[in-house]
């Protein structure tokens, strides 16, 4: 008689993998690493190649002589962490310190948890943070985009912030001179300031976001909480003193808010599981951004504002439920 | 623009794969031997009333149903009764059947087997009722429910709707779809039966959009009747659930743990229907159904009538043969059908469809560590937490199983099928199901 296999239902099953959802992160990020090489050239370059080949190297290293686990170097997870942790640093930054940061998102933020699934906070923030507290000054030295003149007198915009080899974020100058010193939005949209190589390319960064809900990696849920808190924050203190606040778009197209809300909020082991979780967890984080920025001493507060968040998460993971079918009042 | 109506929470969209819905039903010819088991319904299995060397004739009843939930069971031939002996059905066990030798298709008297379509329904409710129990009417959708229990309204409720199922929501499945395209007439008199039965003025039939040739056809025949409606729906799994459908047509919760008719509904499905015609207007008991039999490597994909008891592997060799690459023969569908451990079983009234699935198709996904990507909460249809579920199962923390609505679960396998990390969450949340069950149970005692 044939054998034959036998399992529980469902015998059939999506077309989808952990690895095809975080090269699908990658492949999000693809257009705003390009546009990092177009405004930083080859140091931009430099980043991302030390990051990934160290990151990769920690996840191996890691899961094979002290995990001892099969091997996860293939999942995509460490290359979406290296990707990441790239975005959130200058391009002059030297090379060791990308090392230890690596080393740091990898193996603190992730591997000592026990690998993906088990952190409770984003690898690459960990390693970010990390970074910023040990390397304050090295983290905030920010080059200036070097091909950018042709590019935005081309745009007919005018380029009176990019005379200098190094310069503050918008978000820096916001938070020494005041709100009547910073760019126009514009020229922050297409990435006309100092900053990371993630910082500066807020639109890139939109389409890759786009693409991801498009996709179905991600869903609206923790974006549209996140912005939408934000910017309404942001425009109350605006029109309650718009000589000193700066105006609620400012604060979208700036700093880290395009990279963390599309690709560090979304994080899938670190926000909440169920859609209104999520939301709160968006509108927790955008809130917590705003005020970090407004009256925090650090000038920027994406990184933070989701790290306190996933602090929250289990909390939030415990306590809301999704919409149960069949437990609403009665309707006959 | 009018949005095409679905339920609200959760679901997921398979990929389709209805390779038999052009295949019109082709009658199996008889067997040589026909096993039918004595427990083909949900409840309490029925008892033999015929012993071996008894000669039966096509029709005549062989199994008494004689618990409140059973249903009776009749020789769907004429011939010698071989022998009552235990026989493996689609579970696996070996549960009681009666065995026939085929002899030929001779019919009770009282039986009208011709093909004239009867109108006038004569009956009253009681009678009705009465008729489906004793021709041995149960769901024809997979889950074999006693029909003349659900005509029953138990003290209190009142039945508002009775809703018919012409969903197949299962990818593959293509019977119902031809039940409503070629036994149109039949199935519409069966639902006017339907309805006397429960005393409802109104009837709803959903039908998945991804049959309009079947919404077209009844919705032409139900223009001659009062108030039974077509109604057309978005394609998406698992709008065949009746908490599902009622929600998708009605926008009504049916309350957790309840029956439909905690919101005035009754659900059949669109076999039944036909099945009620069969019993009221012809007189004639279940005896046989419409099996789809498909899989991307069989030659020639169908839709059967075929009496119950013919071996399953009967239908296969009709549909040409199991193919060289057969690894997994599923009874039903993709989603919720049964891995099938021998082709030697018998067709039973709960058989909607054999699928073959080959080595690829047979195998499941390499088992990933859980990222909490919360795919399976944004896929359940009941709201629930699958990941968090299957966890209990896994630890058997059945108290906190309980406490997170495990019971809800309706097995559609949504969750499953979502998985990035190829967990087997309804392996375990069936494991967490079996032992909370048994817990609510030994409370009760």
């Amino acid at each position: 008689m044939k054998q034959f296999v036998i399992s529980g239902s469902p015998h059939v099953h999506q077309d989808l993998t952990v690895p095809k959802l975080m090269y699908g992160v990658v492949i999000a990020m693809i257009p705003a690493m390009i546009v990092s090489f177009y405004m930083f050239g080859l140091g931009a370059a430099r980043v991302f190649l030390i990051t990934i080949l160290s990151c990769l190297f920690f996840e191996y290293v890691i899961q094979r002589y002290l995990i001892k686990g099969p091997l996860t170097i293939n999942d995509g997870s460490a290359l979406v962490t290296a990707v990441l942790l790239a975005f959130n640093v200058p391009s002059s930054i030297p090379w060791w310190m990308l090392v230890v940061g690596s080393l740091v998102a990898v193996g603190m933020g992730k591997m000592s948890f026990g690998g993906l699934g088990k952190n409770p906070f984003n690898p690459a923030l960990v390693g970010r943070v990390f970074m910023l507290i040990s390397f304050p000054v090295a983290m905030t030295t920010w080059p200036k985009p070097i091909v950018s003149r042709s590019y935005f007198s081309f745009a007919g915009l005018d380029d009176k912030v990019l005379d200098t080899i190094t310069g503050p974020t918008p978000l820096a100058v916001l938070q020494e001179e005041g709100a009547g010193a910073v760019s126009t939005n514009m020229q922050l949209l297409l990435g006309q300031m100092g900053g990371s190589l993630g910082e500066i390319s807020a639109i890139a960064l939109l389409l890759g976001g786009l693409y991801m809900l498009f996709k179905k990696i991600i869903t609206w849920h923790i974006p549209v909480a996140y912005f939408g808190s934000a910017f309404i924050l942001a425009g109350i203190l605006w029109l309650a003193d718009p000589s000193q606040y700066a105006d609620p778009l400012f604060h979208m197209v700036t700093g880290g808010m395009m990279l963390g809300v599309f690709y560090m909020a979304t994080d899938y082991v670190s926000s909440p599981v169920s859609a209104k979780g999520q939301l709160i967890f968006g509108v927790g984080a955008g809130v917590l951004t705003i005020l970090i920025r407004v009256f925090g001493a650090y000038p920027e507060g994406v990184s933070f504002a989701i790290l306190i968040m996933n602090a929250f998460t289990p909390l939030i993971n415990s306590q809301i439920k999704p919409a149960r079918f069949g437990h609403k009042s009665v309707k006959a | 623009m009018k949005r095409v109506k679905t339920f609200v929470l959760g679901g997921v969209h398979p990929p389709e794969n209805k390779i038999s819905a052009g295949s019109p039903v082709e009658e199996l010819p008889l067997p040589k031997t026909v096993s039918v088991p004595l427990a083909q319904n949900l409840g309490a299995p029925s008892k033999a009333i015929v012993k071996r060397g008894d000669e039966v004739k096509a029709g005549q009843l062989i199994g008494q149903g004689e618990a409140f939930i059973s249903a009776n069971v009749h020789s769907p031939v004429s011939g010698k009764v071989k022998k009552i002996d235990d026989v493996m059905d689609a579970s696996g066990y070996k549960r009681p059947a009666v065995i026939i030798d085929v002899e030929g298709d001779t019919w009770m008297e009282d039986i009208d087997t011709s093909k004239t379509l009867k109108k006038d329904i004569t009956l009253n409710t009681k009678e009705i009722i009465e008729k489906m129990k004793e021709k041995g009417v149960v769901g024809m959708g997979g889950a074999t429910f006693p029909s003349h229990v659900k005509l029953m309204i138990p003290e209190g409720k009142t039945a508002e709707y009775l809703i018919i199922n012409g969903v197949e929501c299962e990818p593959y499945l293509t019977a119902d779809h031809r039940v409503m395209l070629e036994r149109s007439e039949e199935l519409m008199v069966g639902i006017e039966i339907l309805k006397r039965g429960l005393g409802v003025k109104k009837a709803i039939i959903g039908i998945e959009n991804n049959k309009p040739d079947a919404i077209e056809k009844l919705q032409a025949l139900a223009a001659d009747y009062e108030s039974i409606e077509v109604q057309s729906l978005k394609v998406k799994y698992p709008q065949g659930g009746e908490k599902q459908l009622i929600k998708a047509l009605l926008n009504r919760e049916v309350p957790s743990g309840k029956l439909p008719i905690e919101v005035g509904c009754v659900v059949n499905n669109v076999g039944t229907a036909l099945a009620v015609y069969e019993a009221v207007q012809k007189n004639k008991p279940l005896t046989g159904r419409v099996v789809t039999v498909t899989g991307k490597n069989v030659s020639k994909p169908s839709n059967f009538f075929v009496r119950i008891g013919t071996p399953v592997q009967m239908l296969i060799d009709k549909a040409g043969g199991l193919p060289g690459d057969a690894a997994k023969v599923v009874n039903g569908g993709p989603m919720m059908g049964k891995a099938l451990i021998s082709t030697d079983i018998p067709v039973v009234k709960g058989t909607s469809g054999i699928l073959i699935f080959d080595q690829k198709e047979a195998r499941r996904m390499p088992e990933d560590t859980c990222i909490r990507c919360g795919k399976c909460i944004s896929a359940c249809p009941m709201g629930l937490e699958p990941f968090l579920l299957a966890q209990y199962g896994q630890k058997k923390m059945w108290e906190k199983a309980e406490k997170d609505l495990v019971m809800d679960c309706i097995e559609c396998g949504s969750c499953h099928y979502t998985c990035p990390s190829g967990r087997p969450l309804l392996d375990a949340i069936r494991l967490a199901k079996n032992n909370v069950g048994q817990m609510i149970r030994n409370r009760r005692n």
